[in-house]
């Protein structure tokens, strides 16, 4: 509960923070010690110091599993901050209720790491969403992020009509909203028993809804257009923290749901994952914008994620996606950070960089290599534990390989950007770069080497 | 301990060595690290007991895998050919000048760190770390240092053996599946429940990516391409070294692994094996730049090992272990040889070349000598090599081995036809000047000269130092 109530506060307190002040710089540093301040709340509800006691009739159930999912999210969110603060104010006017919106986020993924009912999950993705579409429109006067809004803000409440319309099927079907606990879904429907048409109809669509959410195909196509159009440092945010706590809950919601499509579900998810890994991979190949790219390739993990959807049943699966959400995270907002450092986003834009910035391409290099999944980063225990898991769970070989072969193309277009700046030549202009951030920076990258080499650092904290 | 010292050594000198400026100071920083690597290795192999050879610590225990590398019979012979060889390379090379040399020298250093580790390292989740481990400081270095084509041609090279990797991996992940222990130890992998059936997949997955990385034929297009641009000392490490991981990994990890099926498949992929040596040699008559010319007539050479590996019988298995450090010898002598010749001339072509043998009378007797090597004459190291691998390839199949036999003359053809083109015939207006190679790869190729004259005498040492791993796969399978 801490998690909740805390994040919520800040958020308010970052709402009136703009009164107060119009100092970015005080703005940002209470948004960072904020985030220090969630971070210690979850520790110790975590380490059963402090927590609320609110009698939420098990609409809400903390667990270690999701507790922990928090502390990775807010950690990831404080390197981000620390990151890409600087730049969060220089999107716009109004930069206290961008950190507020942030903090906004949190809240939603709080509840999506704990919600016990299909009703606190659609709260939680509303949550989570809505302030979403204001920061993808948050830079007024481009036209793109407009657009980008638009279409996202559309496109998302057409998906949550869709989500509640399967819920309210699942309930029409069943008398209630639980799933997760005791005799939720699970409970109505035994094996030898035909699961009644309604139920079936609302897990399709609440399906469906959760790939729109997470970015998986075929519900994948508003994630180009509005990763690129939103601002870059909102990009970062939204297809790292935000998609990470996406798939926890999709992943959290269909634990024990699966059974009930019996056969099918195989079906379901194989072409989930085919279809969303081929279209990441290989649209992200032909991408001249660096940041399209890296919308694609958002897509592409997604597919990698929902490896652990296919075999979450299994120990190894569910460790494997907070250390994907960790990975991945961390390579994302590091990228993003020098991305942002950069006035030309296409891969030209990129060359020479090492000449010029060797630690911003040492960094995007390691967070590079991270995302392609190549030993010794964070990336490859990612790629490890998901599959490792789907094998376990005794999932079809051709499945893992076609995967490990769309790794393989990853490669190319991760690696076109390790070219350019290591082996073209070029004078890319930069932003102003200061030697915290570039101190940041390389702390990042030693921790994505680090989680490469010992994954258990982070893992352990899951057990005791 | 040895082992881990063999890979802690050259890891510091590789990343201090990025902090160096100087050209001079970069090459002697990992010149010194590469030789004390190479005393390591020699003192920890012929002088410490085999208590030291070994080395095991706790790495991800919940997984199963471990932090666990041994000098055996297999990997000591490899350790030494690394060992030597950087050095050998760094000294060779040394007038070369490299924009950024700290980190050339240093990106040389981890690709040590790399190799070692791959044939130490007795933990198959460790083993497919070191294995790409040493692919990226190579990606590295040939594509920044490398020839007009080189990011496109180093970038397939990649592509090519990360695919191959990959598959490892998945292979890695089935097999880890059927090990009693539920741990990628060596030992736990070579004891595993898989039936004969069952094994031919994951041999499969891993055989694909070892193919890749020898190259078989027809998997080794990257190849010429990747030799022929990258610079010529990561062209030493690639064609002198790295090429060995595959004919290694073969050896270490699908041999003991899937007995079976490399029983069950030998025939089709030794067909491969000599169709590729021939073809090879075929192009590489046509050749006309020394570099793709060495090129083909390793994938030639490597050929003959992949295809005497899976015709087994012991004297085949030790002849190829003992032709890998001999043929890792003899062909970064050869680029050396290639590297003088383009850096005092500034040609490759065989065409512009001829009349040297006047012109630069000690560099003529050291490539004849090489040359002879390299087709396999009696007093030569590879004669022993290949006089064992055609032994283990006769008693497999008569027919094999006499095509085979084919691709031996053809060998004979290109590599006299380069000599002639080099060393004779009528001075050219480019060799009009020519000069003798410099002191520092003057004394590197006697060195090498040395050995290959040595080792073709008296190749006791070499089969000394492989018998016990032979015997101990012979057991296994």
């Amino acid at each position: 509960m801490n998690a909740i109530i805390v994040s919520a506060l800040l958020g308010v307190v970052m709402m009136f923070s703009g009164i107060f002040t119009t100092n970015k710089t005080i703005i940002k540093n209470i948004a960072t010690v904020g985030m220090l301040v969630l971070l210690a709340a979850n520790l110790m509800e975590m380490n059963n110091l402090f927590s609320f006691d609110i009698n939420t009739h098990d609409l809400i159930v903390t667990q270690r599993y999701g507790l922990f999912f928090n502390c990775i999210a807010y950690g990831a969110t404080f390197i981000y901050l620390v990151l890409s603060g600087n730049d969060i104010t220089e999107v716009g006017v109004n930069v206290a209720e961008y950190f507020a919106l942030i903090f906004f986020v949190l809240c939603g993924v709080a509840i999506l790491s704990s919600f016990n009912g299909l009703l606190m999950l659609f709260i939680g993705v509303e949550i989570l969403s809505i302030p979403l579409y204001i920061l993808t429109g948050s830079d007024k006067r481009n036209l793109k992020s407009n657009e980008a809004s638009l279409k996202y803000f559309l496109m998302g409440s057409f998906s949550t009509g869709i989500m509640l319309m399967g819920i309210a099927l699942m309930y029409g079907a069943t008398g209630n909203f639980g799933m997760v606990h005791g005799a939720g879904l699970r409970g109505v429907v035994t094996a030898s028993q035909q699961p009644p048409y309604l139920l079936v109809a609302g897990v399709i669509l609440l399906f469906a809804a959760m790939s729109f959410k997470v970015s998986a195909a075929p519900f994948h196509f508003w994630t180009p257009d509005v990763y690129d159009g939103a601002p870059s440092v909102f990009t970062s945010f939204m297809s790292t923290i935000v998609k990470a706590a996406g798939m926890l809950a999709f992943i959290r919601v269909f634990e024990n749901q699966y059974t009930i499509l019996g056969p099918t579900w195989h079906i379901i998810v194989d072409f989930a994952i085919v279809s969303t890994l081929l279209i990441g991979n290989i649209t992200a190949v032909f991408q001249q914008s660096v940041k399209r790219m890296l919308a694609y390739s958002s897509i592409a993990q997604a597919g990698f994620m929902l490896f652990a959807l296919y075999a979450s049943n299994t120990e190894i699966a569910k460790e494997g996606i907070l250390l994907y959400a960790a990975a991945y995270s961390l390579a994302t907002i590091s990228i993003f950070a020098v991305l942002i450092k950069l006035h030309d986003y296409t891969l030209d834009g990129f060359n020479g960089l090492a000449k010029k910035e060797p630690v911003l391409a040492f960094a995007a290099t390691v967070s590079l290599l991270s995302l392609s999944g190549i030993p010794l980063t964070a990336g490859f225990f990612a790629k490890y534990y998901v599959l490792a898991g789907a094998l376990q769970a005794g999932g079809a070989l051709w499945l893992i390989i076609v995967a490990v072969l769309l790794a393989a193309v990853s490669v190319y277009y991760y690696f076109r950007v390790i070219q350019a700046m290591y082996f073209k030549e070029g004078d890319p202009q930069t932003l102003p770069i200061t030697g915290g951030f570039k101190a940041a920076l390389i702390a990042v990258a030693a921790l994505i080497v680090l989680l490469g080499i010992w994954p258990s650092l982070l893992l352990s904290w899951l057990y005791f | 301990m040895i082992p881990v010292l063999l890979l802690f050594i050259p890891l510091v000198a590789g990343i201090l060595g990025f902090f160096i400026k100087d050209q001079k100071a970069a090459s002697n920083w990992a010149i010194v690290a590469s030789v004390i690597t190479l005393l390591t290795a020699v003192i920890g192999i012929y002088a410490m007991p085999a208590s030291m050879h070994q080395y095991q610590a706790t790495w991800l225990p919940s997984i199963g895998a471990s932090f666990s590398v041994a000098l055996d019979g297999m990997s000591k012979m490899l350790v030494l050919l690394t060992a030597i060889s950087m050095p050998l390379i760094l000294i060779a090379t040394r007038n070369n000048n490299y924009s950024n040399p700290g980190a050339f020298y240093a990106l040389m250093s981890l690709a040590q760190v790399g190799l070692i580790g791959v044939f130490v390292s007795m933990d198959a989740l460790l083993f497919y770390f070191f294995w790409e481990l040493a692919l990226i400081p190579v990606y590295f270095l040939s594509s920044i240092w490398g020839g007009e084509k080189r990011i496109a041609v180093t970038f397939k090279f990649f592509i090519y053996t990360f695919v191959g990797s990959l598959l490892m991996l998945v292979g890695i992940l089935l097999v880890y599946l059927h090990t009693k222990d539920h741990s990628f130890a060596w030992s736990s992998f070579t004891n595993t429940d898989l039936t004969s059936g069952e094994e031919a997949l994951p041999f499969f997955l891993f055989f694909i990516a070892f193919a890749i990385k020898m190259p078989i034929f027809p998997l080794h297009t990257w190849q010429p391409d990747a030799y022929e641009q990258a610079p010529t000392a990561s062209t030493m490490v690639l064609s002198g070294v790295m090429v060995k991981m595959g004919l290694f990994a073969v050896i270490r990890w699908v041999l003991p692994l899937f007995p079976f099926a490399a029983h069950q498949f030998a025939m089709p992929i030794i067909i491969l094996s000599v169709v590729g040596m021939i073809y090879a040699s075929l192009i590489a008559i046509k050749q006309d730049d020394i570099k793709r010319l060495i090129a083909y007539s390793s994938i030639a050479h490597i050929g003959l090992m992949a295809a005497a590996i899976f015709a087994g019988g012991s004297l085949g298995l030790q002849g190829v272990q003992v032709q890998m450090f001999n043929h890792g010898i003899n062909v970064i002598g050869l680029w050396i040889l290639a590297n003088a010749i383009e850096n005092t001339l500034g040609t490759r072509k065989l065409s512009e070349l001829g009349g040297l043998a006047t012109k630069a009378p000690t560099m003529a007797i050291l490539f004849v000598v090489l040359a002879f090597a390299n087709i396999a004459l009696p007093l030569t190291n590879a004669f022993i090599g290949e006089f064992l691998l055609f032994n283990g390839l006769f008693q497999y199949n008569i027919w094999i081995a006499a095509a085979a036999g084919v691709g031996i003359i053809l060998g004979a053809v290109y590599t006299l036809q380069m000599v002639q083109k080099v060393l004779f015939g009528e001075v050219s207006a480019i060799t009009a000047n020519a000069t003798e190679i410099n002191c520092y790869s003057k004394w590197v190729l006697i060195v090498i000269v040395v050995a290959v004259i040595a080792l073709g005498v008296y190749p006791q040492p070499l089969i000394d130092l492989t018998k016990d791993s032979v015997n101990a796969l012979l057991v296994i399978k």
